[in-house]
């Protein structure tokens, strides 16, 4: 990910990008918001002045009357209570669209995260670590919401108390006013050096918690070994060392951190105490025209102007580190989605005397729609796959893929054999276009494929890969995926076809049975079995098979060897094999060794060869 | 809190009792200081004494100094406290999980052990420094802060007999609504998580059955739900600051109200009031924080519950006393044993059976045949629910445990290997070997051919899980590794699976030839790898169907000859 180096900055496009966010769809209801926290904020302030009113003008005349009236105090009290009451509603008004806006602002988000997401090429998968996308959706949107809710109301909130507050102080007391402002500047100095300290130690408490569990991880994982070999007390010294690293860093990093809050909070104390004292002097010096209720509702208003300035300063960070996850979220959003130029596509036809004919029935009889000018032409879906002088290369340079040609006629099987990496798994990245490649061409009925529209040549190419991939929800779902306009007897149909239908029915819930956590309390092999109904559901013309290598017993690998000798049948198949012993009857073997085809022909031919194949099949090299 | 936890304290213990006494030393003299304030207000500025601002002050500056002091030192030590405490936890607990029998790390699984040793710990972590912070601070300072009211002025604190009521609850009813509420809020999350997750593992079947708009609908959907429910706890939870507000508000009415009639009529200074006001925020504030506190503590039971679990949970195989020391043999025998995992039905049931030392055995029966739970009884990684085990004509559960596993060595199916060099994680087995020994072993296991074309050879770094080597190669690192103990019993448990049949065949005529008085005993798919053995047991249902040679099984035994035709067609074909 082009991610912004960790600087501890504010950022400002992702700012005003989530200021887009917030204020476009929202715009009547954030002014209510906006509306609301000056009004609260300022209810607070003359709080703080009310105090000198109390005493210069209703205590104090009332000190010298004979019998003193105390209705203009209830007065004044009463005027007091009706603009607090005021600040209260208001500030309920606000938290609570405030929350509202803020948790719309965040689906919009992450819905718009997901859909471009799900719009991306298979290559930005390819080249992003799974942990570094999901913290998007997690972290990043998480920090996001506390700074939406919380900081973004809190500052603005601050910002009108704190200007306010010391229009109100100026007006009072210039010398006092400069005091204050004295001491403020010492506070942001401190929790800047804090802040920053704090900040580099936290760094490090991650890195050390990585590291230990990580090493939790991997000590459970292979706590059986342990156990069969007795290294316990080799695990202990080692998990000590990094357990008491941690626990160095962490002292350091919650030290400063806990620091902050007293530190802040004792320097506004001291600034009141100042304020008190100066202010004292001057009142007693006479001075500044200072009256005992002025002094008493500076020092009111000094606490006031202190709690904002410590809560923005603490603050501080998490903005940031929202804004950090927010360009991460928006560069994920960026992000080119994947093109397609097609202008071919796959369409139900039927059959009128010579001619096909467009239909929006499902015929499950199909053609290809080609544009020839203005008009179209109809070529039925055969399953027809021709490699031609193919070249490919991931990274420019690399070329993974030189002058692959080969040729499937419909019902054809041909099997891909080599090493890890000879680039097997690359052709069949090739054929639905997952990666396009840079020489030669690849057609499909004739049809060249990058004319083809994606969606439609997907649809009409099947695939069963070694990583099985269910998703969590039933098992006749799961089925399903593979075509959702499937009845349930073809779901059915299409797991006996798999030999999935036997274990499914041994299920207590049968097909209903809820599948969590990618299938884990199904066996490998059961995985696969489904894996294999779902493609036969979808029923493509050509199938692209990658066998399982992890081991299964001898009988569920029989039931999976069926089933997929099902799927196969009567289509065009490019398989990669693990086994030999699956592909001997193949119409075309091709054996291939860093991205060259070694040897081709059928099994009879390339035994006589006696070269790479004869050597694999006879047992001589292991096929990995 | 429990007592295993407590327990753990151990050298947090000092600060996490010093940290409350600085804690209690910054809250008094925080509610000193508007004391003192009102005493320069009432004694120094009303009165116009200029030497008393002075003295006073001074006072007071110095009584904030302190306080800053003392919230610096409460700070130190709380995060001193927390890291020791968190890491003598983490420590107490992985030693326990050591002590763990296979019966026990089955009871938590590996993600549960997992989880209770990070998250769980984090969670305490940080809930222990808040506990030893606010729940102190908060309710020292209401106390204090009401003791001065009620020594300034008795009459004004009646307010609070009304105002404390209400805020308290008023916030508990806002925490009871949204507490349930935030359940189902992270209960969705965890939805999105794993359809996200999902999303992003299949991300090749999603776009190869074209189901981009599926998936957008599913997450959506999930989106939707979290918005709806979030927004709903959040709007309670607004309820809070106002709540809050209002009660301050309230108090300040009252007490200006009051405090003007108690001036007037002389029982009250100015500086009082004013004083009584900084004190009703303390007050109100401090409540908040123990609400707080109290969601903080309900957060924290789970995590610590789970911890205290693995704390508390016994082995369930012990060291016997009086052990035996010395495995005399390589002989087995399987006594009418029995075993099961717990419930109702018997993985394993009355099996008996003698393997005499230095033969090698072949095992072979379906999945959920039982032959794993036979072998991993004979190194006591399970102890049998009846009958007996014998090693060496003794019983196993007589011997040391070290003894035992250090004399039978077992590969289990799920190979693990660790991060480290090649020769670190082959080390396991002899941790004195030298580099003679360990190519000796890796020669055995077929492993030295890969190893030496590394360009580090021995040295080279495996990462974790050992995926940096392929299937096969890591089957052999951990024979080679097991090797290494030479031990008087080997056993592999299906550990040649992703090996290729030449090799399997040449490891297996090195066990034959280089360690031929150690008992062998294989469990694999392939008929080839057991082929030759002495003795080949047919294992279904977790019973032993029949035993014999190769030859004996073909002409006698119907699972055998159904496995054997199965394999004939493929690539079992011989060099």
């Amino acid at each position: 990910m082009r991610e912004p180096k960790r600087s501890m900055k504010f950022d400002k496009f992702a700012a005003k990008r989530l200021m887009d966010y917030i204020f476009k769809p929202h715009k009547a209801a954030m002014c209510l918001v906006l509306v609301g926290i000056v009004v609260s904020s300022l209810a607070n302030v003359a709080g703080s002045l009310f105090i000198q009113t109390l005493i210069d003008d209703y205590i104090t005349p009332m000190l010298g009357q004979e019998v003193p009236n105390f209705a203009p105090l209830v007065g004044g009290i009463a005027q007091m209570a009706i603009i607090y009451y005021i600040g209260v509603a208001a500030n309920l008004l606000y938290n609570r669209s405030m929350v509202t806006i803020a948790q719309g602002v965040l689906k919009e988000i992450r819905d718009e995260m997901f859909e471009k997401m799900q719009k991306l090429p298979i290559s930005y998968f390819d080249t992003h670590p799974y942990g570094d996308i999901m913290s998007c959706y997690t972290n990043d949107t998480d920090t996001l919401r506390q700074m939406i809710t919380q900081s973004l109301p809190m500052a603005f909130s601050s910002l009108i108390t704190i200007v306010s507050v010391f229009f109100a102080m100026l007006y009072r007391s210039i010398p006092l006013t400069i005091l204050v402002l004295c001491v403020v500047a010492v506070m942001f100095f401190v929790a800047r050096t804090i802040g920053g300290r704090s900040g580099f130690y936290f760094v490090r408490q991650q890195k050390d918690l990585g590291a230990l569990n990580g090493y939790i991880e991997e000590m459970m994982d292979g706590q059986k070994v342990i156990k069969v070999f007795n290294h316990e007390e080799a695990a202990i010294r080692d998990f000590t060392r990094l357990n008491d690293q941690l626990c160095q860093s962490a002292t350091n990093a919650n030290r400063f951190a806990n620091m902050m809050m007293p530190i802040m909070a004792n320097l506004g104390n001291l600034m009141y105490a100042l304020v008190a004292i100066v202010g004292g002097m001057l009142a007693v010096g006479g001075m500044g025209g200072l009256t005992l209720g002025t002094i008493a509702s500076f020092l009111q208003l000094t606490r006031s102007f202190a709690m904002p300035i410590s809560q923005i300063s603490q603050q501080a960070n998490s903005v940031v580190m929202a804004l950090a996850g927010a360009r991460r979220i928006f560069t994920l959003m960026d992000e080119v989605p994947e093109e397609d130029h097609g202008d071919v596509t796959l369409v139900c036809v039927e059959e009128t005397g010579k001619d096909l004919k467009e239909t929006t029935k499902r015929t499950n009889h199909w053609a290809w729609k080609v544009p020839e000018g203005t008009d179209f032409t109809y070529v039925p879906l055969n399953g027809d796959v021709v490699l031609d002088h193919v070249d490919f290369s991931y990274v420019p340079g690399k070329q993974i893929l030189s002058d692959i040609s080969a040729e499937a006629s419909p019902g054809e099987k041909v099997a891909l054999v080599g090493h890890t990496g000879a680039g097997k798994t690359t052709i069949t990245n090739l054929l639905n276009r997952f990666y396009d490649i840079q020489n030669g061409a690849i057609t499909y009925d004739g049809i060249d494929i990058s004319r083809i529209q994606k969606p439609s040549l997907r649809k009409a190419l099947g695939m069963v890969l070694q990583d099985t991939h269910l998703f969590s929800g039933t098992i006749m779902e799961n089925i399903r995926y593979g075509r959702l306009d499937a009845t349930d007897e073809e779901c059915i149909a299409a797991a006996k076809l798999a030999n999935a239908h036997s274990f499914i029915s041994r299920l207590p819930e049968g097909y209903q049975t809820v599948i969590t956590g990618d299938g884990a309390d199904l066996s490998q092999g059961q995985r696969q079995l489904l894996n294999i109904a779902r493609a036969a559901v979808a029923d493509p013309p050509v199938m692209i098979l990658d066998e399982a290598t992890s081991s299964i017993d001898t009988r569920t690998e029989s039931l999976v060897q069926k089933g997929m000798d099902a799927l196969m049948h009567g289509r065009t198949v490019f398989v990669i094999a693990h086994r030999l012993s699956t592909i001997q009857n193949s119409d075309l073997i091709m054996v291939m060794e860093n991205g060259h085809i070694l040897e081709r022909g059928n099994h009879d031919t390339l035994m006589q060869q006696k070269g790479q194949y004869y050597q694999l099949y006879t047992g001589a090299f292991e096929l990995e | 809190m429990k007592n295993p936890l407590i327990a753990c304290m151990g050298d947090a213990k000092k600060y996490a009792l010093l940290s409350p006494v600085f804690v209690v030393g910054e809250v008094v003299l925080e509610i000193f200081i508007p004391f003192l304030m009102s005493k320069i207000i009432d004694n120094g500025i009303d009165l116009g004494d200029m030497d008393y601002i002075k003295r006073v002050g001074a006072l007071l500056i110095v009584t904030t100094l302190f306080s800053l002091l003392f919230g610096m030192l409460a700070g130190i030590c709380s995060a001193k406290a927390a890291a020791r405490f968190s890491r003598n936890l983490r420590q107490a607990e992985f030693e326990r999980v050591q002590t763990f029998s296979f019966a026990n790390i089955d009871h938590f699984s590996t993600a549960g052990l997992v989880t209770r040793m990070t998250t769980d710990i984090t969670n305490l972590q940080m809930a222990f420094m808040m506990i030893i912070r606010i729940a102190v601070r908060a309710p020292v300072m209401m106390i204090a802060a009401l003791g001065m009211t009620c020594f300034i002025n008795a009459k004004m604190a009646l307010i609070y007999v009304v105002i404390i009521p209400f805020l308290t609850i008023a916030l508990q009813l806002i925490i009871r609504n949204a507490h349930p509420l935030f359940t189902k809020v992270f209960h969705t999350y965890d939805k999105l998580n794993e359809v996200v997750q999902e999303n992003l593992l299949g991300i090749r079947v999603v776009k190869s059955f074209v189901r981009e708009e599926k998936e957008t609908d599913k997450f959506n959907h999930v989106s939707d739900e979290i918005y709806r429910l979030f927004s709903k706890a959040e709007r309670l939870l607004a309820f809070n600051s106002p709540c809050m507000q209002f009660a301050v508000y309230t108090c300040i009415l009252a007490i200006s109200y009051l405090g003007a009639k108690f001036i007037v009529g002389g029982t009250l200074t100015t500086g009082q009031l004013m004083n009584l006001i900084s004190y009703a925020t303390q007050i109100l504030m401090s409540l908040m924080m123990i609400s707080m506190v109290f969601v903080m503590i309900t957060m924290a039971k789970a995590s610590a519950q789970r911890i205290s679990e693995v704390l508390t949970e016994e082995s369930t195989i012990h060291n016997p006393q009086n052990p035996v020391m010395h495995v005399a043999d390589g002989s087995i025998v399987f006594d009418h044993a029995s075993f099961s995992y717990g419930g109702s039905k018997n993985a394993l049931s009355d099996v008996s059976l003698t393997i005499p030392s230095g033969t090698m055995v072949g095992i072979i029966g379906g999945t959920g045949s039982a032959k794993s739970t036979l072998v991993q009884l004979i190194a006591r990684l399970y102890d049998t629910t009846g009958g007996r085990v014998l090693v060496g004509g003794v019983d196993v559960k007589d011997y040391d445990l070290q003894t035992l596993r250090d004399a039978v060595s077992m590969v289990l199916q799920k190979n693990v290997l660790f991060s480290g060099t090649i020769a670190e994680n082959l080390r396991w087995g002899d941790a004195n070997a030298d580099m003679t020994q360990i190519r000796h072993a890796a020669k055995l296991a077929c492993a030295d051919e890969f190893v030496e074309k590394f360009p580090e050879q021995y040295e080279t770094y495996i990462e974790q899980g050992g995926s940096n080597v392929s299937g096969g190669q890591r089957q052999r690192l951990c024979i080679a590794r097991a090797l290494l103990k030479q031990p008087k019993i080997l056993i592999l448990d299906d550990s040649t699976s992703a090996v290729d049949t030449r090799t399997d065949a040449l490891i297996r005529q090195a066990f034959q030839t280089e360690i031929p008085d150690t008992t062998k005993i294989i469990i694999a798919q392939r008929i080839s790898s057991v082929e030759q053995a002495d003795m080949i047991l047919v294992m279904d249902d977790g019973q032993i169907v029949d035993s014999g040679t190769h030859e004996e099984l073909l002409l006698r035994c119907a699972i055998y000859q159904e496995v054997y035709q199965s394999q004939q067609k493929g690539d079992d074909t011989n060099a």
